[in-house]
């Protein structure tokens, strides 16, 4: 298992975690967990996912998820899970 | 699992407080390239960087996206230039054609800077080192993306005065090869004493003797991120800040352990080291004076500087020896002044001055770093600035570096533009009495007793 965070944040509207998981399932990509809130109007979410199956390499699915943020007004990154895992456990 | 408090934190840091991979640094040795054919052991040097540096940049590239943390400069470092030209070079003008060839091999592979052009004569120079030196002025003028620097001293063997009396001479005329474009040359030169053969940094990288056939060492940044972190720290006692301090610098060494670890996989080239340093760049918000401000100082010269400077090194070390198990290079704090916004303020201010500088220079790695003085300073006078460097070095065995810019046609009141990383710089004024005589005797200024140390 090779695991992924994707963060999504923006202004609230529709649709926005299927327009994702929409992008994510059409690349083979499994969502493990999520979790959202939304404060002040302001959507964050915060997803896991295995990208160990993925159609298509890192570097493409990290500029299409770009594009599918850009189309919904929100900004979305894509960051393997060992950065964090460094920087926050010994 | 990790919390979406860490994950936001990460980001944070990534985001807003330019926590960033300062530079991957590729050190190639250039030992086996040795010929006593010029032209033969140029087109070995530019096969060797071009097949084993092809990818550097795009793994660089790769990895941030990987991450989505920014890696900035994709750098080399080479075997020192005056070990590898001694057998071809009869001429400064053969090794200024070296320097060609790093230039073109750094521009090939999409390099910012190549560095190792370089000679090592703490102890004495070989009729090679000082062609190589008395060639600098005229490779640093006619390459762009080529480094040199020359380590002058050390504190097993002393400070080789002859050396440091013609790198006041090297200086001047790379400043005046240069004049045009604020004397630039010299930001690409450094003088050093107890040079590490493993810093990632430059302009002072090159790739030691010691070290295997190729390497992977990284240098990470985040004055940003540890000025931030000092915010909370406001009113609170030592312990609090110190602590906070060490955390921030284990975070951040730990990014870049990571990234030196994957950069290694995927250029299938062993890891060196994580050098801690804290850089600054002229960013806002990307600044060591900014720390020492947050620590408690009006502006970084005023009384408790050194004491300031010397607490923030010391924890940076403690958190970041902690984070990776190979640290090395200069690791710890550098006070550039054009590199940082916030040094240039506290010049603006008539708070820092170049003596005062000095004593910073004691209590964290590197030295009297990216200063610009009048262009009128004689050779003797640099030589003699260079020498006391030296000395601090040479005495509290650390490493120590000059790399000052007499900027040719300017006075104190002006300010010299470099662009880009290298930043701006107020002229500092430089204290013009004679050192003449001191720095014109020959020889050597024999290595420091190691015991007595009261």
């Amino acid at each position: 298992m090779k695991r992924a965070i994707i963060t999504v944040v923006g202004k609230d509207t529709v649709g926005i975690i299927a327009k994702v998981c929409t992008y994510l399932s059409a690349e083979n990509v499994n969502v493990l967990d999520i979790s959202q809130t939304i404060v002040g109007g302001y959507f964050n979410m915060m997803m896991i996912v295995d990208v160990s199956a993925s159609k298509i390499d890192f570097n493409n699915l990290s500029d299409g998820l770009s594009k599918v943020g850009e189309e919904i007004g929100c900004v979305i990154r894509i960051q393997l899970e060992d950065i964090f895992d460094m920087m926050h456990r010994i | 699992m990790i919390s979406k408090l860490e994950i936001q934190e990460t980001n944070r840091m990534i985001e807003k407080m330019n926590l960033d991979v300062r530079t991957i640094t590729l050190g190639i040795s250039l030992l086996d390239c040795i010929d006593s054919d010029l032209g033969r052991l140029n087109e070995k040097i530019y096969q060797k960087i071009t097949t084993l540096a092809g990818n550097l940049v795009a793994t660089g590239e790769e990895i941030a996206k990987e991450y989505g943390i920014p890696v900035v400069n994709k750098r080399i470092s080479v075997t020192p230039i005056g070990l590898i030209g001694a057998s071809a070079c009869h001429s400064e003008d053969d090794f200024v054609e070296i320097a060609k060839t790093l230039d073109k091999a750094g521009k090939a592979v999409g390099v910012n800077f190549i560095g190792g052009y370089s000679a090592l004569v703490s102890k004495g120079m070989t009729k090679a080192e000082e062609l190589l030196l008395r060639s600098i002025p005229k490779a640093l003028a006619e390459t762009d993306v080529v480094c040199s620097s020359v380590n002058v001293g050390s504190t097993k063997t002393g400070i080789n005065m002859d050396a440091v009396r013609l790198m006041g001479q090297v200086i001047r005329r790379t400043a005046e090869n240069t004049a045009d474009k604020d004397s630039i040359g010299c930001a690409k030169l450094v003088v050093f004493c107890n040079a590490p053969d493993d810093n990632p940094f430059m302009a002072g990288a090159f790739h030691g003797v010691t070290e295997a056939d190729a390497v992977i060492n990284v240098g990470v940044s985040g004055p940003g991120v540890v000025k931030k972190a000092l915010e909370q720290a406001r009113g609170k006692d030592f312990e609090f800040l110190c602590e906070t301090i060490k955390k921030t610098a284990f975070k951040i060494t730990r990014v870049g352990q990571l990234v030196a670890k994957r950069a290694s996989e995927m250029l299938n080239v062993p890891f060196g080291i994580v050098d801690l340093s804290l850089a600054p760049t002229p960013a806002v918000g990307d600044s060591v004076a900014e720390i020492l401000q947050e620590i408690g100082l009006e502006h970084p010269g005023a009384p408790g500087t050194t004491a300031a400077l010397a607490l923030l090194n010391d924890q940076v070390k403690k958190g970041g020896i902690m984070a990776s198990s190979y640290v090395g290079g200069l690791s710890g704090a550098f006070i550039p002044v054009s590199e940082d916004q916030g040094m240039i303020d506290a010049v603006l201010a008539g708070c820092l001055t170049l003596e005062k500088l000095e004593a910073m220079t004691c209590v964290c790695s590197v030295g009297l770093d990216m200063i610009a003085i009048p262009g009128d300073t004689s050779a003797e006078t640099l030589s003699g600035i260079i020498a006391d460097e030296m000395a601090i070095g040479m005495i509290n065995q650390k490493t120590t570096a000059v790399r000052l810019i007499p900027v040719i046609g300017k006075k104190v009141g002006d300010s010299a533009e470099f662009g880009g990383l290298l930043g701006y710089a107020p002229i500092m004024p430089v204290n013009s009495f004679s050192c003449a005589d001191f720095v014109n005797r020959k020889g050597r200024i024999p290595a420091p007793v190691h015991s007595f140390k009261n």
